[in-house]
Parts: structure tokens; sequence; C-alpha cells
């Protein structure tokens, strides 16, 4: 069975078309984050969260009555007949340094009993100072960037620097737009998304290093054509294998945004909104940039060719050309041997 | 035995081995199969995310620590210049220095020669006027800092274990914070008290007092505090109504709590619950002493800076004694732990707490395993009608990765949490996509016109270097994550690791196996169900 087959499209021909449509999700996103903000979890923006379960159904303005007193936000929890509310205090440089972390919840606990409500049980409770939220968002960004500068270290040392250039501007545009998604739908910044965005920085360089693997192997079997013509060739050769991956990621995750709980939902949305995002930059953002950043097109390929002789066979033969590590040559005899 | 039979045996040493470490004692436990003790002890835990339970991050303040060591190295010289009679006054500036004033020039030899002996740990400045400041040592003040975090850590684990916590986790976090995790523990206020109280225990010869107000307690002395005495309130007369009584007691203590032996709840003469204590034998030693010399005066037990009650000495005491003062059960049981295992070195402050409700993390792991199910039966559907019977090959390689993934983790120790789990979903994933891989290029050599065995072999050799350069971007990816994440995301970065190591082996090792398996007994194939 074929999804494709034989398939020519000219992904390079549709690159500004595709830059700017990814400006203008991007620019949008950046405008609602800038006018709105991205909302940070508990654990970057320190505070109290507080998981109650009640034995009978409470709305949120019985509690928002309730609470009247002291600033909060109310929101339902996990299943609508588990009867979960989660509560959202915010949380004062003072707390902390009074030591008492903690004076919140027995505040809420009071009040809610007061307030004639049905009985409930505190299931959770996270409380994050000031100190420890600050720590934690440094500590993510300097994470999600410097796994981005190794990946691309590692592409710069076994492809060339103009792809690794391509694909770590096309790695943060996954992260801008995945950024802007999760701005548009009002999903928080918290540790498990941030989980998410590495995983999906790492999907999309997987995805870029595959389609790199296929070009470096295609311009050393047609060193006359330009780089264009390799890389569009590249990318429908690899056209049903993306479709196939992101597509099988994006099913195992959407079971995980359907069904994984409230606690998985930001992480899920973003790998949903990542698995587009790196699809899609995969086939028009990446290969543009890396042709745009290869200072001499047509010079390009001939460079990537060291090895000679074995890269100027005919493309349906080339089949059995190897990798750049090796000379063809070898590589093509050993099979030869295990094919027997 | 030929070359593919050798891969066969390792494929199934392979598969019992990690299915015996990370399935099979996750089957014994639950359907009651017999397991030997060393392989059940190696069971993959949850996390506490998924058990529920308390993780407290604290940070523990150092600076008390140079503050005892300022004290205590001022009060020494000013201990040796007493001696040597130099008239120079010696006050602490801040945690780290302290000043001396007034030492006489016709003096200043012997002020140096005192504070060469005394004040080592100490960088004196160059006096004008006969006044120097003392700074500690930078490499000193970095040591005790350190010391203090690794006596905190000590200290906390000793106390966590007294409170019977089953497989708690504390670690260090950065400089001088440390992480607490107690599994299946819900009375977070409790195990904030029992991890964070101080725990010094004085037993100090009463002045002057009790009297009811800091006034009445200076009046003897003309208003001020002698030096070397120091004015505590008492904490349990406030609580009974009333107000604090006052005590004026000497600073330095007859005993202290290094000086204890064991600490046990018992009853007092009102039937109270308090809290009793036997001493060492240098303890013992120092108490009979005191309490000899200072028969019908009291004795103030001060557990940290509160005088917990002041009895009259009634006669020469040797190795017990009793702290009374109106506890609860729970109270004296709580402060016997405690004072067993010994004080702090420094105060800590509550970071971050977070309690997970034992229902909460349930629902959790019921939903994670729903979706991660879900997703791979939706996955091997796939994989059978797109690839159909190369399909079954894909779905054994998979089976085997998360096989190996979950013996991987049992053995390793690490714990499974939710982002653990969001990791194994990505191992799926990554798994599926090297078969997609090979497959997809076994098929694009067989439109070349291949024969299926060549385009088997060529297949799998071709994308052998794709997989490590992606496989290796991910490990990449990984250990950034667990060298700057915290918590879960380091759980994450494991999963993933070991993940993409099982992958690697699956997908390239275990599926070419079985395709030569498959075609080993045939001599022309024609066609392959891909």
């Amino acid at each position: 069975m074929h999804i494709f087959k034989d398939t020519n499209f000219n992904f390079l021909r549709w690159r500004w078309q595709a830059m700017l449509l990814s400006a203008l999700v991007i620019g949008a996103g950046f405008f609602v984050i800038l006018t709105r903000g991205i909302p940070l979890g508990v654990e970057f923006s320190g505070g109290t969260n507080l998981i109650i379960r009640f034995t009978a159904p409470v709305s949120e303005d019985q509690i928002r009555t309730a609470l009247q007193s002291i600033p909060f936000e109310v929101q339902k929890y996990g299943e609508p007949e588990s009867n979960q509310m989660l509560i959202r205090l915010p949380q004062t440089q003072q707390a902390e340094e009074a030591g008492n972390l903690s004076a919140d919840v027995p505040k809420v606990d009071q009040l809610l009993k007061a307030a004639n409500m049905p009985a409930f049980k505190i299931e959770g409770t996270e409380i994050v100072g000031p100190t420890v939220g600050a720590e934690l968002r440094r500590q993510a960004i300097y994470a999600t960037l410097l796994s981005m500068l190794g990946i691309t270290a590692w592409i710069a040392f076994r492809f060339r620097v103009s792809f690794a250039l391509g694909s770590i501007i096309a790695t943060f545009h996954d992260v801008f737009v995945t950024l802007a998604l999760l701005a548009f739908f009002g999903y928080e910044m918290s540790l498990n998304v941030i989980a998410a965005m590495l995983t999906m920085v790492g999907y999309s360089m997987n995805d870029m290093i595959v389609i790199f693997d296929r070009v470096r192997e295609n311009t050393r079997l047609q060193k006359r054509e330009p780089l264009e013509t390799a890389i569009n060739t590249s990318l429908n050769q690899t056209l049903t294998r993306t479709l196939i991956t992101s597509g099988t990621v994006f099913i195992s995750v959407m079971a995980l945004y359907l069904f994984g709980g409230e606690v998985l939902e930001g992480f899920a949305f973003t790998m949903l909104a990542g698995t587009i995002a790196t699809t899609y930059s995969g086939w028009f953002i990446a290969p543009s940039l890396a042709i745009m950043l290869s200072s001499k097109p047509s010079a390009a390929p001939a460079r990537a060719v060291a090895d000679g002789a074995s890269g100027a066979r005919a493309k349906g033969e080339g089949a059995g050309g190897g990798a750049l590590e090796q000379p063809s040559r070898k590589s093509k005899s050993q099979r030869k041997a295990r094919a027997t | 035995m030929s070359n593919l039979q050798w891969k066969l045996a390792l494929c199934a040493a392979v598969f019992i081995v990690f299915f015996g470490v990370g399935v099979y004692p996750i089957l014994a436990t639950r359907y009651n199969l017999p397991a030997p003790g060393w392989l059940s002890d190696r069971q993959l835990k949850l996390g506490l995310d998924l058990k529920g339970g308390v993780h407290l991050v604290m940070r523990v303040q150092t600076d008390d620590a140079l503050r005892v060591k300022t004290e205590q190295d001022s009060g020494r010289l000013q201990e040796e210049l007493k001696r040597r009679s130099v008239p120079a006054t010696v006050a602490i500036q801040d945690v780290t220095t302290f000043r001396v004033d007034g030492v006489p020039p016709a003096q200043d030899q012997a002020f140096r020669q005192a504070a060469e002996q005394e004040s080592i740990d100490f960088e004196r400045g160059t006096g004008t006027n006969g006044s120097y400041t003392f700074a500690m040592r930078p490499n000193i003040a970095q040591a005790l800092r350190e010391e203090a975090v690794v006596q905190a850590r000590q200290t906390i684990e000793r106390r966590v274990n007294e409170l019977g916590v089953t497989e708690p986790s504390i670690a260090q976090q950065g400089a001088d914070q440390i992480l607490v995790q107690l599994p299946g523990v819900s009375d977070v206020d409790r195990a904030k008290e029992v991890i964070g109280s101080p725990g010094m225990l004085e037993l100090k010869l009463v002045e002057q007092g009790p009297s009811p107000s800091r006034e009445d307690v200076l009046r003897t002395t003309g208003g001020v505090v002698p030096p070397d005495m120091e004015v505590l309130s008492g904490g349990r007369e406030a609580a009974a109504g009333g107000g604090p009584m006052y005590y004026l007691v000497r600073r330095v203590a007859a005993v202290t709590g290094q000086d204890l032996r064991s600490a046990r709840v018992q009853l007092d003469e009102n039937n109270m619950p308090a809290v009793g204590f036997t001493l060492n034998a240098s303890g013992s030693a120092a108490f009979s002493r005191v309490t000899g010399e200072n028969v019908g005066r009291y004795l103030a037990i001060v557990l940290d800076k509160t005088v917990q009650s002041a009895p009259t000495i009634n006669s020469r005491i040797a190795g017990d004694g009793q702290i009374a003062g109106g506890f609860t059960q729970e109270e004296a049981q709580n402060l016997a732990l405690i004072l067993r295992s010994g004080a702090l070195p420094a105060t800590l402050t509550y970071l971050q707490q977070q309690t997970i409700g034992p229902t909460l993390g349930a629902d959790s792991i019921r939903a994670g395993i729903l979706a991660s199910l879900a997703g791979l039966l939706l996955i091997v559907a796939f994989l059978l009608v797109y690839y159909k019977l190369s399909g079954i090959n894909a779905i054994v390689a998979l089976v085997m990765n998360l096989i190996i993934l979950l013996g991987m983790m049992a053995y390793a120790g690490a714990v499974m949490t939710l982002p653990g789990i969001a990791g194994f979903i990505l191992t799926i994933g990554i798994g599926v996509d090297s078969n997609v891989l090979i497959f997809e290029r076994i098929k694009e050599e067989l439109d070349a016109g291949k024969g299926v065995k060549a385009a088997i072999n060529s297949g799998f050799s071709r994308v052998f270097l794709t997989l490590v350069d992606t496989h290796i971007a991910g490990f990449i990816a990984a250990a950034f994550l667990f060298q700057f994440g915290t918590g879960p995301i380091r759980g994450f970065a494991v999963t993933l690791t070991f993940g993409l190591i099982s992958n690697l082996f699956t997908s390239t090792f275990i599926s070419k196996t079985l395709f030569e398996a498959v075609l080993s007994g045939r001599r022309q194939v024609q066609a392959l169900s891909i």
C-alpha cells in the first residue's frame, strides 16, 4: 500500500507564502502574548493551588461567594462527576519570608466550612514560593535554549552549517508557533508544557535530520543538480514517512489529550500544536531557510561529495550508494555479501 | 549454530531478562505469583504524582551556621583577651564579621598573639586606633555553608526514617536547597513540623525569674542583661492562658542536646504526656555536677530558645530528665523523635510544598494508562492495515521496545511519574518512526526493482545512519533536560534516554532478525507483504 507514490510536489516554490503565513501566526501570537500575557502555572509564578473534592456538585459561583474575602481563581477540575474544584491563590513575597508558606490553606478550609458548602476534602495542594518559581522559570529557559544549541551543533557537525542554521531558526519558529497557539487557547505555562516543548524540539530536529540525511544522500548521487532540486526530491521521497510518523504521533498525543486527564491536558495540547508546527516547518520552512543560507546554491552540492566516483551513478542504480562516512564501494560489496 | 540462530537466541535472552526485571514483578504483585525478593525489590516504583504523598522543597539558612561560628570565635577571643588582661571590647557586626575596639597601643602585641591563637579562621583587617575588623575567610565560610547543608540533610534523613515513611527521597538540590519526597504521607503539617523544627535542647540554670515581665526579671541587674546571660521566655504558659514568664539564664548551657543518648514519650506526675531523656556519659557527668552544686535553684529546659519548663532542682540528678509542659500525645511523640534525631545546624524555610491525595494520584494513573493503551491500539491497527504482515514485525519490535524500557527503568531504580508516562508515549512515537523509516525505504528499494532480501538489507543499512543521527540528537536533548531540569522533567529525560537506547536496538536488530528468520527457509522470495 502506498499513500503517495512518485510524488513531485514543489515544496520550495511556496516558501514565501509559507513564511508569510508563519509570520502572521507568530505575529498574532506575540500580539496576544503582549496584550494578555502568557498565564504562568503555579510552579513558575508562585502561589497556591488547591484541589478540593466535594461530596456533592458545587458551582464556581458558590465558591466565589464563599471565598469573596480573598483573591483567588476557581475552575472545575477533572471529570465532572468527581465534583472537584481547582482553587488558585496568588502568593506574596511576604509569605515566604515569614516562613508560613501554607498559611492560605487553612484560611480557605475555614471559609469553605463556614459557607455551608457540601462536605469536602482537600485532595491536593501545591504551594510554590516566589524564589522557586523564578528559579524554575530560569531553568526551563536555559534547558530549552541549551538543548536547541546542542542539537544544532550536532547537525552542523554531521551535515553542514547552513542546514544547522536553517534548522535552529525553524525550531525557534516551531517554538513560537506553539507558544502562539498556547496563547490563543489560553493554556498556562507549566513544567509539563515545558517538557512537551522540549519533546517537540527533539521531534522537530528529528524530522529535519531525516530530511537532511536524504538530501546529503541525493546530492552525492546527482551532483550536477542544484541543491534546490535535491531538497525537493528528498522532501518528496520522505513524504510518506513524515506523514505517517507525524500522524501516529498525532494520534497517540490525541489519545493523551482526550483521555489523559486534567494533569496531562496542557502537555498533550502542546504536543498536538507542536506536531503540526514541526511537520509544517519541516516541509516549508527549514528547507527554504537551508537554501537561502547556503551562499552558493549551485556550488553547494559539489562540496558535499567528498568521496568521488561513486556519486556519479544514475539514480536508479544509485540506491546502492552508501553513507557519507563510508566509501560507498565498500558498503555496496558488504551489502552484496549479506544479500546472497 | 548459524548466525541467524545466534541472533534469535540473543533476542530471546533480551526478552527474558527485561521481561523478568520489568514486567514480571508487576504481574507477580498483582496476581500473587511467586517472585524472589531480590526481584520484587526492583519493581518499578510509582512517583509521588501517581502514588500520592508530600513533596517539600526547603532552603537551609546557612547564614545561621556562619553566625554560630562568628559568635563562638569572637567569644573565645574575648575570653583570651580577658585572660591576657587586654582591655578591649568585642562586638559582632554581621554573620561573618566582628570588631574589636579599644586595644591600647602598648598591648597591641598581646592582642595580636591572642588573635592569632583564637581567630585563625578570620582575616584580620589592618588596625587603626586600636580597632580591628575580623572577617571570616571565604573558604572557611564556604566549607561551613556546605557542611550545614549536608548536616541538615542527614538530620532530616534521620527524622524521616523515624517517622516510618517507606521509600522517602531526600536530596540536595542546588547549593542550599533540600528536596524531600514522602510517598503515602498525607499529613503535611506534621511532616513539616517534624522536619523543620530546629530541635535544639539546652538545659540552663535560671539566675532570675520566673517573672511575669521582662523588666521584673532584670530588676536586680539594673535593667541591663549581663554579657554572659540572656533573657528567655516560656512558650507553654502563654498557651495555657496568662502571659508568658521570663527567665534570666546563663548564655552557656549546662548540658545540650548533643549529650543526649535517647528520648522517649512518658507520663509526668499529672499523668500528662511528657518526654523523658537520658544523657550520655559526659552529659551525665556535667549534669550531675551542675545539679549537685545548685540544689534548690530552678533549671530551665530550653527548646529552640523557648523555656519549656523550669523545675526546681531537688537533689543531684544523674543521667535522666523529663521535659514536661502540657503536651498532647502527638506533640510529645514529635518532640521525642526530633530530640532523638539531633538538632538542625540551621533553620529551614519552605520554598515549595505539594501534597497529592491518593485518589488524585489514582485518577492520574488510570487516565495515563487508558490514554497510552488507546494510542497504542490505534497505532497497532494502523501498522497492520498499512504494512500488512510486516506490520506484525513492527508491532513485535514496539512491544519489545516497551518491555526493554520497563526493564531498564526498574533496574535503574527510576520512578514512574506522569511525565514519565508521557516519555513512554514518546518512545512509542519514536519507535513507530524508526519502523516507518525502514519500511518505507524497503518499499522504495522494492520499487526500484531490487529483490526482497536485497531490499530488506539495504533498507536497514541505509536507514541505520539516519537513526543514529536522530537518536543522538534525542540523547543531546535528554541530556540537557536532565542537567537543567528538575523533578518531573528529569523523570521524563530518564525515560526518554532509556527509550532511545531500547528503540535503536529493537528497530534495527530485533526487527531485522525477524525478517531474516521469516525469509530464511525460502530460497527465492517473490513478494514481501509490506
